[in-house]
């Protein structure tokens, strides 16, 4: 028996202690198989898309006579791509939000996708916009989103023209024992920058400047500016110690909830809440969120779900042919709507579904005015301080000392 | 110690004792079919391990580590088909495990720390070039896009391959490869209505499964022009395409052929820099020497908070631990006392927090303390911002810690308490001891005996418990001047947010940190260990 045990035991060491030499040296053997078997393409997309992509992808495949895998990557899809194709066992082809290109592009793990004119006319400008970096098309945009105000309109029957339209009627919601809260929007214990935003711009922040050629500059910082400081103040009128309509218990795991449960009149979010909106059976409308009287507009940011070609996938010329031609046609940004409701960026396909989906060109709407989430690396330097700095303020914190220190730094974590 | 049953002491010193007296036995063991048929399926695998592990180490050149294969599975061979070496049968293995998991992790973390590996940093020079080049290439402004064949004159599979290419606006068909383009016979030529030659005289078209076997080909192949060069844009496009950016090795710079600009090869920060400091996004992985060690050190924002954090860290794990150790200890004595019924019924019980994903837990409580709809302050009618307050927060903390880990030694104790033999509590009643002395001076220093090293492996443990914070407060409350440390963080909670949460994963930074809080780690257990061995000397 003690043989026996000791074996099975040395058997796994072993297999470890072969692993583990030949764990870095993997890669080379990988490079030489696609050669023999041939005409593959590898995606990887998150579980949903996964599920939508699967179809197309076979019938691409079917069509031209090549094997295509679509593979779900559940968690950390950017991380684990990056490091996947560093050691060169990444995909040909990953789907992923647009403000993952300054990342994936320093990593050069992304190539430019070339558009020809005509087709990158039959998509809508922001989203292009989103996915260009340095003046060069990374991927192909096929769905956008931004927030907007979604309002019960059983309690709050008008959309507000202005925040302080809203908080008047959330009070008088809350005075008469119909809504326990003004507005849902998350906060939560550390912030959320991205929840934030719109409130922000309004008030006259911003994040970053922008340069010549239209491109965010990171040496140009907004956070910590004066502008930013009088922002934050508003913010802070509207915070615990204030106006009590923002709140950090407001986080992203109750704020849905809390306005399904009818507590709340108003909920900034975006078309992922939706169908939980629907399911509570509420009758709901969408807005543009508002401004502050005498302010700026509101502006959203505008995320945008892209596809890019692998810089190190041993089938880039079939990656190119399935992002750059196959997915520029409508059925397949169609698809993926339906695998999740997100506004489509391709023109013609948004019209497909508009007549079905009313919500879809509300969402568009509100974010007409809305502000590309910034690409650059820097911006990877604003989510956590910034959003801490808003926690902060809206506990009742000193404006200008939090917003200066979350500036310095801010600034202090940019290369 | 030198009779199996002189005492508690032995329950931590069982396993491997056995055998001592059978030596001689062992060597003349009679050679069973079991074992035998064992030996030789495990060493058969043994060898198939090998020599799957040897291709890609043939292939990848590596030959210091083939040879370290060969001699290793040599090695293993030998032990095991030889009567000798018994003990190294028994060894070998441990020690492989703990290279592969131990020793191989804290040399590479160590090596990485020396590195500026990271985001931008990743690769080598000659891949940040390659990745300069081929992201600065654009399409020439005016020039057309043709729509694309893949040919070839020879075997579809290795012949070498042409472009055919139409031009849209006067339906020409010509034939390009690193010589240039050719215009071809309409004649000669079948075009299908988009564009795309189908067939042409001399030449084999390729379909998409033929082409895209040969990818790399395709996108190495580029066809000059006039203006630039033919680059392809998938199977069935081609445009005329430029790279904007070069290298070049006599400047050992990269220079913009559009603006002039350069940026010149700069080895000690892994990134090609402009005259103004201005820096490519594409870099690479150098040596950088101490500066990840001396940042941790000099850069006021990491170590001005440091000492704080490391008091409040060390108050998390001792009060983690010894909290968990308290409770769970005080029901194991309750559910030890012959007094007790339904022991059965509590055990299971109690253990139900173990029992249960502490991630998923960790996350309820998280929701539990919130201000304004958590249970605990709706169900005591309390309004305290749990989260929000340095001490409120750092309660907290530990309270879940308490619930999540109690099971832990509460099992734990109740297997050393039944270690522990009754005569002994009983001798002292005898000898007119209260409860109390006859616990402090008896079942207490046993438990400690036989405890101990699980508590400095639950303290090493809790002193690195990254979700316990992280996904609780994650770090909260924050002092509204300084958003990177907050009062629950712990080193590793902090430490993570300074290399991952700027621009970018920090990698070599990362490594550095680590083995600042391995050496605090591996200090504490070490004494503690020592500690341990006396007491273990006085009690057995």
């Amino acid at each position: 028996m003690r043989i026996r045990t000791a074996g099975v035991v040395a058997l796994f060491a072993l297999a470890l202690a072969a692993s583990g030499c030949g764990g870095d040296s993997d890669e080379p053997a990988a490079k030489e198989s696609p050669k023999a078997a041939g005409g593959k393409l590898v995606i990887w997309a998150d579980d949903k898309r996964t599920a939508a992509l699967k179809p197309f992808a076979e019938k691409f495949g079917q069509e031209n006579g090549v094997t295509v895998e679509v593979q779900a990557v559940s968690k950390d899809l950017q991380t684990n791509f990056v490091t996947a194709s560093q050691q060169g066992s990444g995909p040909d082809v990953v789907v992923g939000a647009h403000d993952w290109i300054g990342n994936l592009v320093q990593n050069g793990a992304i190539d430019p996708v070339q558009l020809s004119a005509e087709q990158k006319s039959g998509f809508n400008e922001t989203a292009i916009k989103a996915v260009t970096f340095n003046g060069q098309l990374y991927g192909v945009p096929y769905a956008q989103e931004n927030l907007a105000l979604i309002r019960n309109t059983e309690l709050a029957p008008e959309a507000p023209k202005t925040i302080e339209d809203l908080v008047a009627t959330g009070k008088q919601l809350k005075a008469s024992k119909k809504a326990t809260e003004t507005l849902c929007l998350q906060v939560g214990q550390n912030g959320d920058a991205y929840h934030i935003y719109p409130l922000y711009t309004s008030a006259g922040g911003y994040l970053f400047g922008t340069g010549a050629n239209g491109d965010y500059d990171p040496k140009d910082l907004g956070v910590g500016k004066p502008a930013s400081v009088e922002a934050f103040k508003k913010i802070g009128a509207l915070g615990e110690k204030g106006a009590g309509v923002l709140k950090r218990s407001i986080s992203d795991t109750n704020s849905i909830a809390t306005f399904t449960g009818k507590k709340c009149a108003y909920l900034i979010s975006g078309p992922w809440a939706v169908a939980d909106v629907k399911k509570a059976s509420i009758r709901y409308d969408i807005s543009a969120i508002p401004g502050f009287a005498g302010g700026k507009e509101a502006q959203p940011f505008v995320g945008v779900q892209a596809f890019y070609v692998a810089a190190k996938g041993k089938n880039k010329a079939l990656a190119q042919e399935f992002v750059a031609n196959y997915t520029t046609t409508p059925e397949l940004a169609v698809a993926l709507y339906n695998a999740e409701p997100r506004p489509p960026a391709l023109t013609a396909a948004l019209d497909q579904v508009k007549g079905s989906d009313p919500d879809l060109a509300k969402f568009q709407e509100a974010g007409r005015n809305g502000q590309v989430l910034p690409a650059i690396p820097a911006m990877a330097a604003i989510w956590d301080p910034f959003g801490k700095a808003e926690a902060a303020v809206i506990g009742g914190a000193d404006p200008t000392s939090t917003i200066t220190a979350a500036g310095k730094t801010i600034s202090g974590q940019i290369k | 110690m030198s009779t199996p049953l002189s005492g508690p002491g032995s329950a931590t010193q069982a396993p491997g004792r056995g055998p001592v007296g059978s030596r001689a036995a062992r060597d003349h063991a009679p050679i069973t079919l079991t074992g035998l048929a064992g030996k030789v399926l495990l060493l058969g695998l043994t060898a198939g391990v090998a020599v799957w592990a040897a291709f890609p180490l043939i292939d990848g050149r590596k030959w210091a580590g083939l040879a370290l294969l060969a001699a290793t599975t040599a090695a293993l061979f030998y032990l095991y088909l030889t009567r000798r070496h018994i003990p190294a049968k028994y060894l070998v293995p441990g020690t492989l495990f703990l290279i592969a998991f131990q020793v191989f992790p804290v040399l590479y973390t160590a090596s990485t720390a020396f590195t500026n590996f990271g985001d931008g940093h990743r690769g080598s020079k000659d891949e940040a070039i390659v990745a300069i080049q081929s992201s600065s290439v654009t399409q020439v402004p005016g020039s057309a896009e043709y729509a694309l064949s893949i040919a070839t004159k020879g075997d579809p599979s290795t012949g070498p391959l042409v472009f055919l290419v139409t031009d849209p606006a006067t339906g020409t068909v010509s034939a390009g490869d690193t010589d240039g383009l050719r215009r071809l016979d309409a004649a000669d030529v079948t075009v299908a209505p988009g564009g795309k030659v189908t067939a042409a005289d001399g030449y084999t078209v390729l379909n998409f499964g033929q082409a895209s076997a040969r990818s790399k080909e395709i996108t190495d192949l580029v066809v000059p022009t006039a203006g630039g060069a033919l680059r392809s844009s998938g199977l069935s496009r081609a445009y005329e395409g430029k790279a904007v950016r070069a290298y070049e090795v006599g400047c050992d710079c990269v220079r913009d052929t559009g603006t002039g600009q350069t940026w010149t090869a700069n080895d000690e920060v892994g990134a090609f820099v402009a005259a103004d400091g201005e820096r490519l996004t594409q870099g690479w992985k150098v040596n950088v020497g101490l500066s990840n060690f001396t940042r941790v050190l000099t850069d006021e924002t990491i170590s001005g908070p440091f000492l704080g954090t490391l008091i409040w860290n060390f108050a998390f794990a001792i009060g983690s631990t010894g909290g968990t150790f308290l409770l769970g200890m005080l029901i194991a004595l309750v559910l030890h006392s012959p007094r007790m019924r339904g022991t059965n019924l509590y055990r299971l019980l109690l253990v139900l927090p173990y029992a249960m994903p502490s991630f998923a837990m960790l996350l309820a409580w998280r929701d539990m303390f919130n201000a304004d709809f958590g249970l605990i302050n709706n169900l005591f009618g309390l309004d305290v911002d749990w989260f929000g307050q340095p001490w409120t927060a750092r309660f907290a903390v530990i309270l879940v810690q308490l619930w999540l880990g109690y099971p832990y030694m509460f099992l734990v104790a109740t297997g050393a308490l039944q270690a522990i033999p009754r005569e002994l509590t009983e001798a002292t009643s005898v000898d007119g001891a209260s409860p109390w002395q006859s616990f402090r001076a008896v079942t207490l220093p046993l438990l400690l005996v036989a405890l101990s090293p699980l508590l400095i492996s639950s303290f090493a443990y809790n002193f690195n418990n990254f979700n316990a914070i992280y996904l609780t407060t994650e770090g909260a409350p924050f002092p509204a001047d300084n958003p990177t440390n907050g009062a629950t963080d712990l080193l590793i909670t902090y430490t993570y947010r300074l290399a991952f949460g700027g621009q970018g994963a920090e990698f070599g930074f990362a490594a550095a940190i680590s083995l600042f809080i391995f050496a605090i780690v591996a200090v504490v257990s070490t004494v503690s260990f020592r500690r341990t061995r006396k007491q273990e000397e006085v009690y057995s």
